[in-house]
């Protein structure tokens, strides 16, 4: 591979480019007309103004992207994550022209994209599955007949669904019927499908995945396991690896169900395979990604690995080591800096007047000082990865690195960190997914964010 | 009359009041899309709506008059 354009923008566009320059592959950065000024254009090797600002204008002209590979002489395409990194049309079309798409096939992409479809294909493969609907549900009559069986509280998802969106928590047939039809429509509108299913809800739980990655060679490993249970809205805020308070068998057998649902679909390049952890240590699969996740820096610390390096070898036919040569070392911590009001978690768009991090954490932002944050896009302007021997030296940097942080322009969740790193609850490691708004229901009238 | 205004910048997703129509104070009569986040916009004040100034689609810079509602 000697060029590769990057179908995407900011923080992943610019961790892209960081390692094809360091294997000497020429880059090829899109970008809308908001994005212009940002770091990532000028750092690669060529740029193209794809579009104006809407992403269905710029960032998801699936043809106007592949003709501007073609015409630009690349080799393959990275996705990124978000964007079309998921859609298996454009991985599809990508393979069509006669590029390598820097991820699983559209097949796999395809099944795993569709929730149901990957229910029934773990189920198959002996892969422990959250109990629920084994078919889409198509009325509301169908859906509370079906809930009956299942339990509640529920969790009505839309089979197409993703990022947190299109999920809503159901704790009685009132609920379920007032959803039902908001849940279809918002599954639409988001997702160009209405199909939606019933799960159920699994109380006191954590959110645990495993990345995965497999080669064109039958290999597949495993690269352990992070905790992302800290989440708003159903989107993650910290991830950490590996999980605190999680017994080592229950690891091993967590990364062999990941195993397991990988080899189902003779799974290549990286992917997800994301579970629910009850409080008895019995999980569950929720679902598989296709893509390199946001948090995948925290796998790299901890296990020394490029994983960006990796998709890139194994896209160009390479083989993957053996699973006994990965290893991992000490905790690390990712912390999402999100654009927003700490309090209210609204969007806060505007001038990075100031962007002043400090030493002692990996950041990855795709901004700079005097950089727009605009409203068109994604709130996250940064990722902070801190590394220590353990659990508590890495908070102890973690605490060191936010007093030093100055951000002047838009409002983030830093002083939110600040605070909530330090409470018992996220210190004592024992947390579920509903930590984050329950600490801060309890402590509203303490905060001083 | 009171003029309410965009808290930020956005697009214009949903409009949920009619010119003409009563609004309670603390109504949701917009909604904005901001950094993939839909944020319900709600009347400041009860009342009759008299003008929109806004279409589905609008793009709206924080202070922009979305609505006028006569108290």
């Amino acid at each position: 591979m000697k060029k590769i354009l990057i179908a995407n923008r900011a923080e992943i566009a610019r961790r892209i480019i960081r390692t094809c320059n360091r294997l000497g592959i020429e880059t090829v950065a899109i970008h809308s007309e908001a994005d212009g000024d940002l770091p990532y254009v000028s750092e690669a090797t060529e740029a193209v103004l794809i579009g104006p600002n809407p992403v269905v204008q710029s960032y998801l002209q699936i043809d106007k992207i592949i003709e501007e590979a073609k015409k630009r002489g690349v080799d393959a395409i990275h996705p990124g994550y978000g964007l079309l990194s998921e859609n298996a049309d454009f991985a599809r079309k990508v393979a069509r022209a006669g590029m390598i798409f820097i991820g699983p096939s559209s097949d796999i992409i395809e099944k795993m994209g569709d929730k149901i479809e990957s229910r029934r294909t773990m189920i198959q493969a002996g892969v422990p599955v959250v109990p629920g609907t084994e078919e889409g549900v198509t009325t509301l009559e169908e859906a509370l007949q079906q809930a009956v069986e299942i339990g509640y509280p529920l969790m009505l998802k839309a089979s197409a669904g993703g990022g947190g969106i299109g999920m809503v928590r159901c704790e009685n047939e009132q609920a379920l019927t007032q959803q039902f039809d908001s849940v279809k429509n918002r599954a639409k509108a988001y997702f160009g499908d209405d199909v939606v299913y019933l799960e159920k809800f699994i109380a006191d739980a954590r959110h645990i995945e495993v990345q995965i990655f497999g080669d064109h060679h039958g290999n597949l490993v495993h690269l352990y396991e992070r905790n992302c249970s800290v989440q708003r809205r159903n989107q993650k805020v910290i991830e950490e690896s590996p999980s605190p308070n999680l017994p080592q068998d229950v690891r091993e057998r967590l990364c062999a169900a990941a195993l397991q649902a990988g080899k189902a679909v003779n799974y290549t390049n990286a992917g997800t395979v994301e579970f629910i952890v009850d409080s008895n240590n019995e999980f569950y699969f929720l679902e598989m990604n296709t893509r390199l996740q946001v948090e995948h820096p925290v796998t790299e610390e901890v296990t020394g690995l490029d994983l960006v390096e990796w998709q890139l070898t194994v896209a160009d036919g390479g083989k993957l080591p053996s699973q006994d040569k990965i290893q991992t070392k000490g905790h690390a911590i990712e912390y999402r800096v999100y654009a927003e009001d700490p309090k209210t978690f609204f969007p806060s768009p505007g001038k990075l007047e100031k962007l002043q991090w400090g030493e002692g954490a990996r950041i990855e932002t795709g901004y700079e000082e005097g950089n727009q944050v605009t409203p068109f896009y994604d709130p996250m302007i940064s990722k902070i990865i801190i590394h220590g021997s353990d659990r508590a030296d890495a908070l102890s940097k973690s605490q060191t690195f936010f007093n030093r942080v100055t951000i002047n322009g838009v409002k983030t969740n830093i002083p939110l960190f600040k605070e909530f790193i330090g409470s018992e609850q996220f210190v004592s490691g024992n947390y579920a997914t509903a930590v984050l708004p329950e600490w801060m229901e309890k402590t509203k009238e303490e905060h001083t964010l | 009359m009171k003029e309410l205004k965009a808290s930020m910048a956005g697009t214009v997703l949903n409009i949920l009041a009619a010119e003409g129509q009563a609004v309670t104070a603390g109504q949701a009569v917009l909604t904005i899309e901001s950094m993939k986040m839909e944020i319900p916009v709600e009347a400041e004040v009860g009342g009759k709506v008299e003008k929109i100034h806004v279409e589905v689609g609008s793009f709206v810079n924080e202070g922009d008059v979305l609505m006028t509602v006569g108290e």
